[in-house]
């Protein structure tokens, strides 16, 4: 079933039409995400991290939308490109940088990694589809509090058949699962059109499922379209599916874009960061410098800082 | 100079170019991008809808693999990561395994799963496995790997052979070394390869201290040991590189060692170590000296920080120390 809400505000990728400012609050927090984003890749070009990351350059506002739909005793389970998730969740930066640099301090001791962290109700884990029917475990734990359980997942990992396990159940037991489906169109180097078959609006449809598609960028507007949805989640105890059509508009994981230069150019004009400087420049451009020192100043510190230790069980 | 990656990369063209019944299946592994490890950049292009991209389900790629290999052709099957075969082990056991036999008479399903495996580049726990030891012992399932030593085309062309679905592991970091040529290894080394196995050896010495043997993925540390025992503590050591891991092939050599040892990336318990050990102990009964040694990562999750990852698995260094101490 899909629900009909008022359709969005709605803006042009390059129009400025009815785009109402963000709250300061919501800019900082999506500009400290951005540039913590940006100072993983540099860290990486640099030699400074090893490994891989996925960054969520463009998808920022997704989780900051969220943020303040969730409360503390929700469980939020994420991805791979999870930075976002657990920044608009936790406001501890140098924890997860830590995490990411194997520095002292770090939220998971440097064990789990870009992909692999546990902090209070937040878990992430690198294997596609493996959290969704885990998320229908918590949230069937969670069912009759009034909090929930909200999995991240990607458009591409609708190709897990775990993933149609856990609907089932999920809808079956009737448990409080708000699954954030981040649509960028593309899984790695696959457009989702070569990839999936029919949509996930009928995916969620063959199960009973509720589902809702979120095509708004702007996080105020997302968060009065999702609020009345969030609340039945918790009150009526039952699964949703939020799908936003968003765009990836950095690389899959370091340098590894294969797209075509339009393809590249289509995911940037979408993307929030240069149509929010240019609409308010003021005060995007200050928060904009401060978070950037911010985050420096994090990178600094936490480079700086002796390997973190791990008691090995 | 080939790096293995690339080695890799020229047997899979070579081997669709000659038989138009093999199909490669795997996530991303498309042009322009050619896999995640790029080891099948320029197949789609050049071999057109045999060569798919698949989406996320490993379950279901390595099922369609099978079903390739049941209707009379050849499948090859990408895995992006190992630690994720984990996904299509129903798949793989319980349907291409098993119906190569289950059916009372042979059923030929020539399936290759390959899977890029190994730690030691910080990719954290869940994509840094070496998943080989929990396939051991899966009747009708046999498990290669790929080697510095041998040659690619080669492995393809006998893993088909065998006409039973076969693993084929392809270390990570090997991927970016190069391919050995012309028996040499370096200034104190030479190989061999005979059949499934490489052997390494120092020129002119017939009874070596101690004999190795690792699974591909273990090359270097093993070879790095190798040169620190002989230049530093006067160990002679010989090196064997079985590229099918499962069931073992014929090691040359033993009875003439003073000691073995077999080290491996899986972690401890169940390893592909005591496999060998369990081969080799009533062959060699008469002539060990002492156990086996043997020697895996620990028995650990594999940490994303570098520092702690490199505690896990198996360094050289650690080769040394065990072997140092043995013959002690
Ligand atoms: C089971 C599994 N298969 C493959 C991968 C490798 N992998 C990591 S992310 C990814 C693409 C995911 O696409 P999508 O779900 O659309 O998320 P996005 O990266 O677009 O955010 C792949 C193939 C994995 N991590 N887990
Ligand atoms: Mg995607």
């Amino acid at each position: 079933m899909t629900v009909t809400v008022p359709a969005p505000t709605g803006t042009t990728p390059s129009g400025a039409r009815r785009t109402p400012p963000p709250e300061p609050e919501d800019l900082e927090l999506l500009l400290l995400i951005r540039h913590f984003e940006l100072t993983l890749l540099r860290l990486f070009e640099a030699g400074e991290l090893s490994g891989t990351t996925h960054t969520c350059l463009g998808q920022e506002y997704i989780p900051v939308a969220l943020s303040r739909l969730l409360g503390d005793d929700d469980f939020v389970l994420s991805n791979h490109r999870g930075h976002g998730h657990f920044l608009a969740r936790h406001a501890e930066p140098y924890g997860l940088l830590a995490e990411i640099m194997g520095r002292e301090g770090a939220l998971c001791a440097g064990v789990g990694g870009s992909q692999h962290v546990y902090h209070r109700h937040f878990l992430s884990t690198g294997v596609q589809g493996e959290s969704l029917p885990v998320a229908t475990g918590v949230a069937l734990a969670l069912k009759g509090t009034g909090a929930l359980a909200c999995a991240y997942i990607g458009d591409g990992t609708w190709g897990e058949g775990a993933v149609y396990e856990a609907l089932n159940m999920a809808q079956l037991w009737r448990v409080p699962l708000l699954v954030v489906v981040e649509h960028n169109g593309i899984a790695q180097s696959t457009p989702t059109a070569a990839q999936m078959s029919g949509r996930v609006a009928a995916r969620a449809a063959a199960f009973d499922v509720l589902h809702h598609r979120v095509t708004s960028l702007e996080v105020g507007e997302i968060r009065t379209e999702l609020a009345p949805l969030v609340a039945m989640v918790r009150q009526d105890s039952r699964p949703l599916v939020v799908e936003f059509a968003t765009h990836r508009a950095g690389p899959h994981s370091k340098g590894d874009d294969t797209r075509s230069p339009e393809e590249i150019a289509l995911a940037a004009a979408h993307d929030w960061y240069d149509r929010y400087a240019r609409l308010f420049p003021e005060p995007f451009a200050r928060i904009d410098r401060e978070r950037r020192e911010l985050v420096e100043r994090i990178a600094a510190e936490v480079t700086a800082r002796p390997p973190s230790a791990w008691e090995r069980p | 100079m080939t790096r293995v990656s690339e080695h890799l990369n020229h047997a899979l063209h070579d081997l669709m170019e000659t038989d138009p019944d093999v199909h490669l299946l795997g996530e991303d592994v498309s042009d322009p991008y050619g896999g995640a490890f790029k080891v099948t950049r320029g197949l789609s292009t050049r071999f057109g809808d045999r060569v798919r991209s698949t989406p996320l389900s490993e379950g279901a790629i390595a099922g369609v693999g099978a079903g390739l290999a049941l209707a009379g052709r050849k499948a090859i099957v990408e895995i992006m990561f190992a630690d994720f075969v984990a996904l299509a082990f129903d798949q793989i056991v319980n349907f291409a395994a098993k119906s190569t036999a289950m059916y009372g008479r042979p059923v030929p399903i020539p399936l290759v799963v390959r899977c890029p495996s190994g730690g030691n580049r910080g990719y954290g726990p869940t994509h840094s496995q070496s998943p080989q030891k929990h396939f051991i012992g899966v009747p009708g399932l046999s498990l290669f790997e790929m080697t510095p030593f041998h040659d690619a085309g080669e492995l393809f062309a006998r893993m088909f052979a065998l006409g039973r679905p076969c693993l084929f592991f392809e270390d990570k970091v090997l991927y970016t070394r190069r391919m050995y040529e012309g028996g040499v290894v370096d200034d104190l080394f030479r190989y061999e390869v005979a059949g499934d196995v490489a052997r390494v050896r120092l020129d002119g010495v017939a009874e070596p201290d101690c004999a190795i043997v690792v699974h591909g993925g273990m090359v270097h540390r093993a070879l790095d040991a190798m040169r620190v025992l002989l230049l530093e503590d006067d160990i002679a050591c010989e090196l064997l590189v079985p590229a099918r891991l499962h069931p073992l092939p014929e090691l040359p050599g033993l009875e003439r060692a003073r000691h073995v040892c077999v080290v491996e990336d899986g972690s401890e318990g169940g390893t592909w170590g005591a496999e060998v050990a369990r081969v080799l102990h009533p062959r060699l009964w008469s002539s060990l000296r002492r156990p086996i040694t043997l020697l895996s990562a620990a028995d650990s999750v594999i940490p994303a920080a570098p520092h702690l990852e490199r505690e896990v698995l198996v360094q050289s260094a650690r080769i040394r120390d065990a072997i140092v101490e043995a013959l002690s």
